[in-house]
């Protein structure tokens, strides 16, 4: 059997379909705040706010909730909004209290698993929390559906905020200065970089989203010099990676979330060998 | 009737005062110019001024028909703002994003009011060009354009020249002195350079431990102004 025939017969798996549906629409709407959250220094929030939900997703466990993400969800849209205050309020406590949180919810999640396994076997559990190592192929048909309604709801919001994303990630202060709210939309973008970490975990587990956040972003500002060419080239980037990474992992049977993000890296070398050649220097 | 009058003002982070008691008022078509020495809170009263930081105590009136979400303000540059992927016509056009409101677009005619900023400003030819590769003069040009995207009114710029060569800078205080008399602008402005001050502006505001406020003309001749110019300025007067 050849390479083609063996993805043919993949193919033909619902439960690979849904895993390449889903994975798409995940890396798509990752990539679309990526760039807000480099450029407004963010990225830090994004990396507490992924540890918070596992251990959201460990006391989902313990409390043997049939539906995870209906408990991570809110728990990781609370914090984001509270991460957002005090980062607002005073710089160097806000950063640690992001830490604190996120390796406090790391602990205690860990501690959890420990302490009311829900399986034999805690280790491999808490690796597919962080890791995301198979959890994608298993989506029951309802996580599914949530996962795509999600989707969908942050690349609407996306494309009907994206001038006012742009405008307050630009210069927050002039935006104020002007009369445009510049705190909703801030605690709009925290809402959505919540919203699609719980969905991220699904394909490459808690440890690895905020690479799938950043790099596509950061890969895409090497060669882009327009706000609108950086966000396009990086959601097609980090579709494409997901895609590739997802085909490589099924053929190889690599675990998917890393295979993924080690595609992800691939392109950010390609893009910043190709910057260096001076690609980009056309218009500068 | 003043567009910004500003009565018994303190002002300060976290409940800790670095200026009070600050009084002025600022009328359609004045110049005005914010000097002081470093650290005298300057930027601070700028940005308490455009609501960006609550005042301590005191009250900031706008009138004459001057409302709170209609001014254009050209802040000093960010770190973040250096490295930051955008073309020309983006940063100018997301000056018309308080007009815009709620609509997720922008419509032909703040396209249109874009177009003709970038015009004025000169800076038409770079519209598809990367903010990041323009100079300092041509960034601050696109900023100036950026805040006559929000307002017809009034200007409120820190320190709008710093960093910039002679040339350039010379370039930038003519742009500004224009804009206030062929537009009417009212400009408020934060200067380093008392020299340029004291010959653009029509009104100067001196903050510190000294305080005065009135036409340039009274400044020279005013004590704040002699320490701060060195006798060489009290005695030009």
């Amino acid at each position: 059997m050849n390479v083609f025939q063996q993805l043919q017969m993949y193919l033909a798996m619902p439960f690979v379909q849904y895993a390449l549906i889903v994975g798409t629409l995940i890396a798509l709407c990752s990539s679309l705040l990526g760039v807000t959250l480099v450029l407004k220094r963010f990225s830090f929030i994004g990396d507490g706010l992924s540890h918070v939900a596992f251990g959201a997703m460990a006391i989902a466990g313990v409390l043997r909730l049939t539906n995870e993400m209906l408990f991570v969800l809110p728990v990781t849209v609370l914090c984001a909004v509270l991460l957002l205050r005090t980062g607002q309020n005073a710089k160097i406590k806000g950063d640690a209290a992001i830490a604190m949180i996120s390796v406090g919810a790391l602990a205690i999640g860990y501690m959890l698993l420990n302490l009311f396994p829900t399986s034999s076997n805690v280790s491999s559990d808490v690796c597919t929390s962080l890791f995301g190592s198979t959890s994608i192929l298993t989506l029951t048909q309802l996580e599914v559906w949530l996962c795509i309604g999600l989707s969908v709801a942050v690349v609407v919001i996306f494309l009907l905020f994206y001038n006012k994303i742009f405008a307050v990630t630009f210069d927050e202060d002039f935006a104020r200065a002007a009369g445009v709210k510049a705190e909703a939309y801030n605690l709009l973008i925290a809402v959505v970089v919540a919203v699609i970490i719980v969905l991220a975990m699904n394909l490459v587990g808690s440890l690895l989203i905020s690479a799938l956040i950043i790099f596509p972003a950061v890969s895409a500002m090497r060669l882009f010099r327009s706000f609108k060419g950086v966000t396009v080239c990086s959601a097609i980037l980090s579709v494409s990676c997901a895609l590739i990474g997802m085909l490589v992992s099924i053929l190889g049977s690599t675990p998917v979330g890393s295979t993924i993000v080690a595609v992800d890296i691939a392109a950010f070398l390609v893009f910043s060998l190709l910057a260096r050649l001076g690609v980009n220097r056309r218009k500068a | 009737m003043p567009q910004l009058t500003i009565e018994n003002l303190s002002l300060g982070y976290e409940g800790q005062v670095i200026l009070s008691d600050v009084n002025f008022s600022v009328s359609a078509g004045d110049y005005l110019c914010i000097v002081g020495e470093n650290g005298s809170g300057k930027s601070t009263l700028m940005k308490t001024i455009l609501g960006l930081q609550k005042q301590i105590d005191g009250s900031i009136t706008f009138g004459d028909g001057l409302s709170a979400n209609e001014i254009g303000y050209l802040p000093q540059q960010t770190a973040a703002q250096k490295d930051f992927p955008a073309t020309v016509w983006e940063i100018v056009l997301s000056g018309c994003q308080a007009r815009a409101g709620l609509r997720p677009f922008y419509s032909r005619a703040e396209k249109q009011l874009a177009k003709e900023n970038m015009e004025k400003m000169g800076i038409t030819q770079f519209a598809g060009r990367c903010y990041r590769a323009l100079s300092g003069g041509q960034q601050q040009r696109v900023l100036l354009a950026r805040a006559l995207c929000a307002t017809r009114k009034i200007l409120l710029l820190d320190e709008p020249v710093s960093g910039l060569d002679p040339k350039v800078t010379q370039e930038m205080y003519q742009l500004i002195e224009e804009l206030n008399h062929k537009e009417h602008v009212t400009i408020i402005m934060i200067s380093h350079d008392i020299s340029a001050a004291v010959r653009y502006a029509s009104h100067i505001l001196h903050v510190g431990h000294e305080m005065f406020f009135g036409p340039t003309a009274e400044y020279i001749r005013s004590a704040a102004a002699r320490r701060f110019l060195g006798t060489e300025g009290g005695e030009d007067a």
